[in-house]
């Protein structure tokens, strides 16, 4: 009873970024530690800096921990199922490309589940930023082995530890034709914003990898089970390297963990432009017919 | 612009006819993945959308290509996809979400052999309670059966006319007789076809409930953009769109998903009678089969043998209550399918206690002649 006492006495203020939240759904979901709410706070920050409507940003999320974030903000918010934010986004974004469409969503969606998609819709050069939050486990479903989860960690799936090789999504990205590719942690919040807010100027398929503590269901059974014990890692162990070659970033314990802003490539045309050149051109076709 | 409408008299495939049938709907999105007897749709849409302005899209998968629909759809079009059994079963998943969220969208199904890839090139009906019961939890699904290309594109438009007023996913059942059959199709002037367009919230924003639901149970539909902060979720959820996880919210909102299909029955069931007035032999098919089954009915006619036929152009939500009536006077429903005895189960249960239900089955592979439904009839009419 008696935080609710306190609450009445306290004066109604408000942070300057609540005008993004649904604040009649706080308290939020996620655990103490978690990364995913210092990211979506990034983001919604960058929205602000670029100077993004609100009634003009698309949050699209998969299933998970960071899945439940589309409801949280108040955008136009879709979440989807395990693994298809990606392909629901592109949607979208397609019919209303006017649109600032993001897919935010957890490792195990966009690159276990949905892996499928992300190399495509990169591929495609579909416009969309895609922002992981990479916590290496499954979280929500209690801690099991991700795509993600370095080797030798275990998981409540990998009891005597990983022996699985975990992608270096920012490597895949940039393999598959990502147009912006770059790795920070939620730690990182000044720096992260910046990326996030770089990216949100260019157009085409721009993906930001951010390494996200999951103290409850990964730190735990990693010798990180303190709540900032991931963080002190990420704050000890990183390296910021803009411009690294991607194929160098993997992740592993023990290492330095790159981050930077990797790869940033213009005048491409987005996947709508050639759609729309194409059109163009078989209209022009079929005029000269006439 | 290329035109939207081709009106006029043609000679297509079903496939095609379903195809043009999507665009004179005002179909602008197409989410594609290659399948065998349904590529030809996609093919066709491929040609004609950059001519007209939609969006043609061929997606790395039949997963991607549902996802992708519903987005569309939300975005503000109307959109669609094309499929046969294997696709329709990974499309499954993304289906639930469309009935989950109230997305309208079309789901065309060619039906070919299964299980499994079965005959990719021959026909079946082996997918109708997939359609029915494909995707977990519990729902009803509006599913129509074509028998003819022309009936492939009117009944394509009404697929969307159906989606659109109901926010539902609606199946267009066809198999590959139907796809890959050509015949007349007359496309009627663009100002005759009737369409429906989604409801539009009538109030501001901030008093805007996406999941508050009209009278009918139907909750009008924003799309994305247009600054009403839309919040949807495949999670069980409030009037708000908000996860609520208990079981009280499930009462409510799976009984209205169910309910806003059950209590518009008599809009949405359509059947064809053909010589029932008097009739003590009852030919209950539907899609092409319907053909050789009303065949057959005035075969058995011309022998004086008191035959009738119901084909059933909707064949989900199930025409349960004409079977029910039908059953007073009927004294034998013959189900000719190719399946196992889908239908028959169903038509079965309604005419239980008043008549006898025979099962016609044939696994698919070719189509049931007319001849083997009269012999049917003959054996039953004894």
């Amino acid at each position: 009873m008696s935080h609710e006492i306190m609450r009445e006495e306290e004066p109604q203020e408000l942070h300057p970024m609540d005008r993004w939240l649904r604040s009649e759904r706080m308290p939020h979901m996620w655990c103490a530690g978690c990364g995913i709410g210092p990211t979506l706070y990034a983001w919604a920050r960058a929205l602000d800096s670029v100077g993004i409507r609100k009634d003009k940003v698309v949050y699209v999320s998969g299933i998970g921990c960071c899945g439940r974030g589309s409801g949280y903000l108040d955008v136009d918010g879709f979440h989807t199922t395990h693994g298809r934010a990606i392909p629901f986004a592109v949607g979208i974004k397609l019919v209303k490309p006017e649109l600032c469409v993001n897919v935010i969503s957890g490792d195990g969606d966009l690159f276990s589940i949905g892996g499928n998609h992300f190399i495509h819709a990169c591929r495609r050069n579909v416009d969309l930023l895609v922002i992981c939050t990479n916590n290496f486990i499954y979280g929500m479903t209690g801690g099991q082995l991700a795509a993600t989860t370095p080797l030798g960690d275990f998981s409540t799936t990998t009891p005597y530890g990983n022996v699985e090789r975990p992608f270096n999504t920012p490597h895949l990205a940039a393999a598959s034709g990502a147009v912006y590719v770059a790795r920070w942690t939620s730690i990182h919040t000044r720096m992260l914003e910046r990326s996030i807010a770089e990216a949100l100027k260019m157009k085409g398929f721009r993906y930001i990898e951010v390494l996200s503590p999951c103290p409850v269901n990964y730190g735990r059974r990693n010798k990180l089970r303190e709540v900032d014990d991931i963080a002190k890692w990420f704050l000890q162990s990183s390296v910021i390297r803009n411009g690294a070659d991607t194929s160098e970033v993997q992740i592993e314990r023990g290492k330095p963990l790159i981050l930077g802003n990797f790869i940033k490539r213009e005048k491409k045309l987005s996947y709508y432009e050639q759609l729309k050149k194409l059109e163009d051109r078989v209209r022009k076709a079929s005029e000269a017919k006439k | 612009m290329g035109k939207t409408v081709l009106t006029g008299k043609h000679f297509w495939y079903g496939d095609i006819a379903i195809a043009e049938g999507a665009i004179a709907a005002g179909c602008q999105f197409f989410g594609a993945y290659p399948i065998t007897p349904a590529s030809e749709i996609a093919e066709h849409i491929s040609k004609r959308f950059p001519q007209i302005g939609g969006i043609f899209v061929q997606f790395e998968d039949e997963l991607a290509a549902m996802a992708a629909i519903l987005g569309a759809s939300w975005a503000g079009v109307k959109s669609m996809t094309a499929t046969s059994g294997p696709g329709l079963s990974l499309m499954m998943e993304n289906l639930g979400l469309g009935i989950m969220m109230e997305v309208p969208t079309v789901v065309v199904d060619i039906q070919r052999g299964g299980p499994s890839t079965g005959l990719p090139t021959l026909t079946a009906q082996g997918d109708v309670m997939q359609a029915r019961w494909g995707s977990h939890g519990h729902y009803e699904i509006i599913a129509l059966s074509p028998d003819s290309p022309q009936e492939a594109f009117d009944l394509t438009i009404r697929c969307f006319n159906l989606a659109e007023k109901y926010r539902v996913p609606v199946i267009l059942l066809a198999s590959e007789t139907v796809g890959h059959s050509a015949g007349k199709v007359v496309v009627p002037p663009e100002d005759e076809i009737e369409l429906i367009d989604r409801k539009k919230p009538t109030v501001p924003p901030e008093e805007y409930l996406p999941y508050k639901p009209d009278e009918d149970l139907i909750p009008p539909m924003a799309s994305a953009g247009e600054g009403y902060a839309i919040c949807t979720t495949g999670l069980t959820h409030d009037e708000k769109g908000y996860p609520d996880t208990g079981p009280e919210a499930q009462e409510t909102l799976v009984r209205r998903l169910s309910d806003k299909i059950r209590i518009h029955l008599e809009e949405i069931v359509e059947v064809e009678e053909e010589n029932m007035e008097d009739a003590k032999i009852a030919v209950v098919s539907y899609g092409q089969v319907s053909r050789p089954a009303k065949q057959a009915v005035r075969m058995a006619r011309e022998e004086g043998i008191k035959a009738g036929s119901i084909k059933l152009i909707t064949v989900w939500p199930f025409a349960e209550n004409i079977i029910r009536k039908w059953a007073k006077q009927v004294e034998v429903f013959i189900v000719p399918e190719l399946n196992y005895g889908q239908i028959y189960l169903q038509v079965k249960r309604e005419a239980a206690g008043d008549s006898e239900t025979v099962s016609l089955p044939r696994m698919g592979g070719r189509l049931i002649t007319p001849q083997e439904i009269y012999q049917e009839i003959k054996v039953s009419g004894k």
